[in-house]
């Protein structure tokens, strides 16, 4: 290999380009350890080990009646727990798919056998507002779901977007029920 | 501000082109830091600092910039606040490490640096302003490092706010409000510590400003070299780029590796254990020290022990503290010997490697406690320290007999037999 | 600029400093400092090594779950661990039920408040950190005899010596020898302190904690003497203290070889760019 590219180069132009591999080298190894050093710069700013310690809660459910609500904060975001009535689920089931923005079911939006547990961040989806509701005597607008006062948004019952500038239902964390009367968010 | 030689720098790309001509910041590195700056040739492996003392101001700033998204400024917080980086933010320990480290090696290149000065006789004239400037960057440096030693908020950052503060006390009448007014109290607490906070994250950017005065003073007369015969024609330069950034490259390749080791294996080789221990008002340390770089000042601050001419042994110590770094303020006008390098000066190379060696002695008073020999030794130190300047230079400035100089840098290099005796070029 | 006027000023005033520090030579007394029973008879700590020392050096995670179970079993009843999490017990080796299990049965509970707003305590989680053993300094104070057992989170990294001092001191309980009674004789441990020649002033606040062979019962096997155990939480105190150490070494191994190379390159280049330019 050697030999050939010196009978096929001069003796001048091969040195000059082995200079070149050198130079462009160490500029490229520069580079790298730049890019490396990059790296841990920006995931600095990712959550910390103490924040995603509290990624997941329990939640004690057993003092929640039919019909009530609690919030409770999950992230540093307030959650919302709600004990369906019988007629609160039949509202909801009552509504066409059809007529929704955001369709789905309640029984999607639920654990089975559980369908009376509607647990949903307590997040506005229109601009992150905590809509009203889930409190004793709160207005919970035309739906009897949520509503939230920043911009009109009014949720129905299962907590899906009917009304308002909102995009999206009310987001369902991730959650499994730990035993009857606890539940695991996240 | 060139040499007439000086590359032009003449944009080809016609976006470059049109950059030149509505912001000329490219020219302007251009001529600073790249083709257009014709540097000597001969600048051996000491010029390397000032862009390694650049270099790590970078890493200064960065890292803290970091720190700071994760440190809070409260005295019942800023330790755990600390920890809480180091332990549980994705590479806080990283970003700790290199910072309490980097500031060690900022200091390491710039006490390199001033020495190179020393040695070469870079703050002659005409590069008086790059001195001074040089200067005042070593004093807002040694503020900043001082304030940020206390943000970690542990013994000795309390500790040592507390006894640092303390030297305007000295003063008469108005030390102890000047000092009440420092602290925002009567001891240390969360006042001092926001506006040591405040101060630490402004006082580095002031120094890039001084950096850049520093930098823009020294591109007047041209950097000196190690001949300190002044530049004759183009063939005594050559362009910083590519001839000095390669070099530099590679010195900043060693400064990396050295900087990595001290991080990495051993990063708490330099600092104080009892900075592991929250800051308690109610208990002194053994013996408080301060960070090694302030180690030979120190030393002179404690050489005072005798109350002499009514002045009361603290307020000398403080006066001789900053009085040692004030000198060299004056060190242009005090060494006045017209040959600049220490090469061909006989009797002043001898008395600089005696100035190094007493630092070096100043410095390990000031880390040992105040007791038996160490406070002996450092008083004979302090002595030398001011008698080197104020004494000893004057006279071997107007004793000594300089070895012949070069005829000019390119004889030098080509070691061609000096012609001329010892005259400034 | 007053080419006279500075080197005189200067002059008077190194002159001053000169001859205030020679005053100083002469008449401040410079006595030898004094022999104290601390400075003959206080030892350095012994020289111990541990798996996490050195630039490639590692944790024994066993070994670390011996030495939380000296903690938890022994020094827990005095001294806290505010800035360990149990969570942090994953990275000793635990599994996720493991470390809920441990938090769960912590002897001592988290601070709360009930229902109605009354202090109280609950079962810790593993996203508590350990919990103290006394609710603040003032109590701690009062159940030692006015001596605070400090915070062994940083405990290694607080004290000069390291994690040797700190096997040291727990092993180095014993009777003041007679010869430092015959040349100090005022040096005989106070009431409530107690001889250990590794610790500053030879006597410590800290009753011997580790006594007997076989004081906790390792599952693994390791026979639990004195020194085995001090030597295993010692360890495990290495790592509270730094707990990123093994992350650390990887990154800094890593990172020293990659700039060797790159200023290898840089060398390379250097002298490429320079052949031919004498200098």
């Amino acid at each position: 290999m050697t030999t050939l590219e010196q009978t096929e180069t001069t003796g001048e132009g091969h040195d000059v380009r082995r200079r070149d591999f050198i130079n462009i080298a160490a500029v490229s190894f520069a580079g790298v350890g730049a890019v490396a050093v990059v790296l841990p710069l920006v995931n600095q700013m990712n959550p910390s080990a103490d924040v995603l310690a509290l990624a997941s809660i329990e939640v004690d459910i057993s003092k929640i009646a039919p019909g009530q609500a609690i919030k409770t904060l999950w992230r540093k975001q307030p959650v919302f727990i709600r004990n369906l009535t019988p007629k609160e689920i039949a509202e909801a089931n009552a509504v066409p798919l059809s007529e929704l923005r955001d369709p789905q079911t309640l029984a999607e939006r639920t654990t089975a056998g559980k369908e009376n547990w509607l647990i949903t961040l307590g997040v506005c989806t229109h601009l992150g507002c905590v809509p009203l509701g889930a409190g004793e005597g709160e207005n919970r607008g035309p739906f009897g779901g949520y509503f939230c006062p920043c911009h009109g948004s009014a949720y129905d019952t299962a907590a899906r977007i009917r009304k308002g500038p909102a995009p999206k239902n009310l987001q369902v964390p991730e959650h499994s029920f730990k035993s009857d009367t606890v539940v695991q968010i996240g | 501000m060139s040499f007439p030689w000086a590359n032009h720098y003449a944009p080809k790309h016609p976006l470059m082109r049109w950059m030149d001509e509505k912001l000329p910041l490219p020219r302007l590195v251009y001529n600073a830091v790249g083709a257009g700056y014709p540097v000597p040739r001969n600048l051996n492996y000491m010029w390397n600092f000032g862009v390694l003392a650049g270099a790590a101001l970078v890493i200064q700033i960065i890292t803290g910039v970091v720190m700071a998204m994760h440190y809070a400024a409260n005295a019942g917080v800023a330790f755990d606040s600390i920890e809480h980086t180091v332990r549980d933010v994705n590479a806080g320990w990283a970003m700790r490490y290199a910072h309490a480290n980097g500031a060690s090696m900022f200091f390491i290149v710039v006490y390199l640096h001033i020495f190179r000065g020393l040695y070469y006789g870079s703050y002659k004239a005409p590069r008086e302003m790059v001195w001074l400037l040089g200067v005042v960057i070593f004093l807002l440096m040694m503020a900043t490092a001082f304030m940020g030693y206390v943000l970690p908020w542990g013994q000795m950052s309390f500790w040592g706010a507390q006894v640092i503060t303390g030297f305007f006390s000295a003063i008469p009448v108005v030390g102890e409000p000047i000092r009440e007014w420092l602290l925002g109290g009567f001891a240390p607490d969360n006042a001092a510590l926001n506006r040591f906070f405040s101060l630490h994250y402004l006082l580095p950017f002031v120094i890039a400003g001084v950096i850049i005065l520093h930098i823009w003073a020294l591109h007047i007369p041209g950097s000196s070299n190690p001949t300190g015969v002044e530049v004759k024609g183009p063939q005594d330069t050559v362009p910083f780029h590519p001839y000095y950034t390669a070099k530099d490259g590679f010195g900043l390749g060693v400064f990396l590796v050295i900087f990595s080791i001290l991080m990495f294996f051993a990063p708490n080789a330099l600092g104080h254990p009892d900075n592991y221990i929250p800051a308690n008002p109610l208990s002194t340390p053994a013996h408080i020290v301060p960070e090694w770089y302030f180690w030979p000042f120190y030393a002179i601050l404690r050489a005072f022990t005798f109350n002499f001419l009514w002045i009361p042994a603290k307020l000398w110590g403080v006066l001789a503290m900053f009085g040692a770094i004030a000198l060299l303020f004056f060190l242009p006008w005090i060494d006045r010997s017209p040959v600049r390098s220490a090469r061909y000066r006989p009797m002043y190379k001898w008395f600089f490697w005696v100035l190094v060696l007493d630092v070096f002695v100043l410095g390990l008073c000031g880390m040992k406690p105040p007791e038996g020999v160490w406070v002996l030794l450092g008083q004979l130190a302090a002595i030398y320290y001011f008698a080197h300047f104020l004494i000893i230079l004057p006279i071997v400035s107007a004793i000594e007999r300089p070895l012949p100089l070069p005829m000019s840098i390119t004889a030098s290099v080509l070691g061609e037999e000096p012609a001329t005796t010892g005259q400034p070029a | 600029m007053g080419r006279l006027a500075v080197p005189f000023v200067g002059f008077i005033v190194g002159l001053g400093f000169i001859l205030a520090l020679l005053c100083a030579v002469f008449f401040t007394p410079h006595d030898a400092p004094e022999v104290t029973a601390a400075s003959v008879f206080h030892r350095e700590p012994k020289e111990i090594h541990y798996a996490s020392d050195g630039p490639l050096g590692r944790f024994d995670r066993q070994q670390l779950q011996r030495g939380f179970q000296v903690y938890k079993e022994v020094c827990s009843a005095c001294h806290s661990l505010r800035l360990v999490a149990f969570r942090d017990l994953e990275e000793i080796g635990f599994s996720k039920p493991e470390v809920k299990a441990i938090a769960k049965g912590w002897a001592v509970e988290v601070p709360t408040v009930d229902d109605k707003g009354e202090a109280t305590t609950r079962k810790a989680l593993p996203s508590d950190y350990i919990p103290s053993p006394y609710a603040n300094e003032t109590a701690a104070r009062a159940s030692n005899n006015n001596a605070l057992p400090p915070d062994l989170s940083l405990i290694v990294k607080a004290r000069e010596g390291g994690a040797p001092y700190v096997d040291s001191i727990l092993t180095g309980f014993q009777n003041p020898p007679a010869e430092l009674l015959k040349r100090f004789p005022d040096s005989a441990p106070p009431p409530g302190l107690h001889y250990n020649p590794y610790f500053a002033n030879l006597n410590i606040a800290m009753p011997p904690p580790l006594v007997a062979e076989g004081q906790v019962s390792y599952s693994d096997g390791t026979k639990a003497t004195v020194p085995q155990m001090a030597s295993d939480v010692s360890a495990f105190l290495i790592w509270t203290a730094e707990p990123k150490l093994e992350a650390r070494h990887r990154a800094g191994v890593v990172a020293v070889i990659f700039l060797l190379i790159a200023t290898g390159l840089a060398f390379a280049a250097y002298r490429n760019i320079w052949s031919g330019m004498k200098h």
